[in-house]
């Protein structure tokens, strides 16, 4: 009896059971925190100029690192193709590749991974100061619920701009792979252009969009719960945003392997062949 | 709309013996039994580590204690759920030690924010009209209304959170270690300041958290002395001077000698 016991402290001590039920509690904290956020978002007051203020600086703030990067990423990725194809004779086909490709998987992920670390570093940057320098407090004590006031318009603003950048970024990027194609490498103009609409069809698209949402959501979730939850004065500040910053770009990696699998089931399911 | 509190009580707040532990076995709080008369000024002292923040919290019911009663205004705050609570807030005012504004806002519109919050049937000129009253109270330059708090000194920062905190003309006031980290210089005028809105305010209890034993005895009603987690002493300055226990005297000669 006493060596079943010694066997199962041994057990709660191992340090990677330890990290595992910690990694368990903290996935289960923040998704009540996100919860209790969203709820709010419903209730009055309603928030409508706080989630518009975190649109403009989610949204409006990040066009132009999103247009730069997607073009150049267009760039670069067209050209890799198009050397590889080369190879097969079969560089008619870079334009409907690079398309797919970006659509589906780069424009999200890119985006999450870019606007994860520019505005997710800022939120939990604001909200730890916030903590430290005790505006959190002073907000409690003026009647005032931190978590609607704060977190729900930017968990809100984060999940509308989201879509409508990877719109952008798939459309910068493909405007770069455009304008290697056609004007670089000499592939004809209608001939990329039709590969394309022969290929890419309306639900690649929002296959895209859709995860990108759920990146925008994701990585709101854990940078606003980061800085919520600082504590320790400026040092505590930077860890939150480091920490935030890094949960957040790994995770919309990660996760984004487990939503193609899921959306390939769901395709399978109703019939989509690819 | 603010939640008032209760028609008749004699004391502000009332902690019955309160005792509070974060992790179930180490006591921050081991039985506080205070009062605070309404309308007063009371200051509570005691060295680090004694529960004087822990005991703020519970009387703003930002902690809930382990067991014991906190009544403030006449009203059981444990009996109140997260929303109700939130509305009773309304009752405080609270001076932050770092002052706590907003810094992505402007001095008016740092004092402005409670009532754009709690006020919403105000008109916005009438909400500017009565921030420009408050500042005007605690003696803050016009000029300075427009600016973010980060681009005035120390001294305004405290006078706009005091602005601020008036701003709903609450019932109980409370500065915590409001001059803490400040020169002999602005922790004077801080002090006066106070005073000077404590007077102007009769009726409104007044309870300061302060490391400044000086300030303590020289402006306070009642001073609430704190030790490991219960109140050592509670009583008029007088009662004070001539106390008898021996860390209470150890204090007394600090606060005047300083």
């Amino acid at each position: 009896m006493s060596e079943v016991v010694k066997d199962n402290s041994k057990l709660a001590n191992n340090p990677l059971i330890l990290g595992l039920t910690s990694f368990i509690q903290e996935i289960g904290l923040m998704a009540l925190f996100a919860t209790q956020s969203m709820r709010l978002l419903f209730a009055k007051p309603y928030r409508y100029s706080e989630v518009i203020k975190h649109i403009e600086f989610i949204g409006n703030q990040s066009v132009g690192i999103i247009s730069l990067t997607s073009m150049f990423t267009g760039l670069a990725l067209s050209f890799q193709v198009y050397l590889g194809f080369k190879l097969v004779n079969a560089v008619d086909l870079v334009g409907p590749t690079v398309a797919l490709g970006i659509t589906r998987e780069l424009g999200p992920v890119l985006t999450g991974l870019i606007v994860a670390a520019r505005a997710g570093g800022a939120m939990a940057a604001r909200l730890g100061t916030m903590r430290v320098n005790e505006q959190m407090d002073a907000l409690d004590v003026m009647g005032v619920n931190t978590k609607q006031y704060l977190i729900a318009p930017r968990l809100i603003a984060a999940v509308f701009c989201m879509p409508l950048l990877t719109a952008l970024f798939d459309f910068m990027a493909m405007f770069g792979s455009w304008f290697l194609c056609t004007q670089l490498v000499g592939i004809d103009h209608a001939v990329f252009m039709s590969k394309i609409r022969d290929t890419v069809e309306i639900h690649h698209i929002n296959e895209g969009l859709i995860k990108s949402a759920i990146f925008g959501f994701m990585f709101a979730v854990i940078c606003t719960y980061k800085g919520f939850n600082t504590s320790g004065g400026a040092k505590g500040v930077g860890e939150a945003t480091n920490r935030g910053v890094v949960i957040s770009m790994v995770s919309i990696i990660v996760l984004d392997y487990f939503l193609m699998n899921l959306i390939r089931i769901y395709y399978l399911m109703v019939g989509i062949s690819r | 709309m603010s939640f008032q509190g209760a028609k008749n009580y004699q004391n502000a707040v009332i902690l019955s013996d309160v005792k509070k532990s974060f992790d179930g076995t180490e006591f921050v709080l081991k039985g506080i039994d205070l009062k605070i008369p309404k309308g007063s000024l009371t200051s509570i002292i005691g060295f680090s580590g004694t529960g004087k923040s822990v005991m703020l919290k519970h009387i703003l019911g930002l902690y809930k204690p382990t067991s014991g009663k906190v009544e403030v205004l006449g009203i059981d705050l444990n009996s109140m759920d997260e929303d109700t609570l939130t509305k009773f807030r309304c009752n405080y005012g609270v001076l932050f030690q770092s002052a706590a504004l907003f810094d992505d806002m402007t001095v008016l519109e740092n004092v402005c924010f409670p009532l754009d919050e709690h006020r919403r049937e105000l008109s916005k000129d009438k909400v500017i009209q009565i921030a420009l009253e408050k500042l005007k109270m605690v003696g803050l330059d016009p000029k300075h209304n427009n600016k973010l708090p980060s681009q005035i000194s120390g001294g305004m920062q405290k006078r706009t959170g005091l602005a601020r905190a008036l701003a709903l003309d609450p019932e109980i006031l409370i500065y915590d270690e409001p001059t803490t980290g400040l020169d002999p210089i602005l922790t004077e005028m801080v002090d006066d300041l106070i005073v000077t809105t404590h007077k102007a305010r009769p009726g409104t209890t007044s309870v300061m958290v302060s490391h400044d034993l000086h300030a303590a005895f020289r402006i306070a009603d009642f001073v609430v002395m704190l030790d490991a987690g219960r109140v050592l002493l509670s009583g008029t300055p007088d009662d004070f001077y001539k106390s008898d226990i021996e860390l209470v005297r150890r204090f007394v000669d600090k606060g005047i000698k300083h």
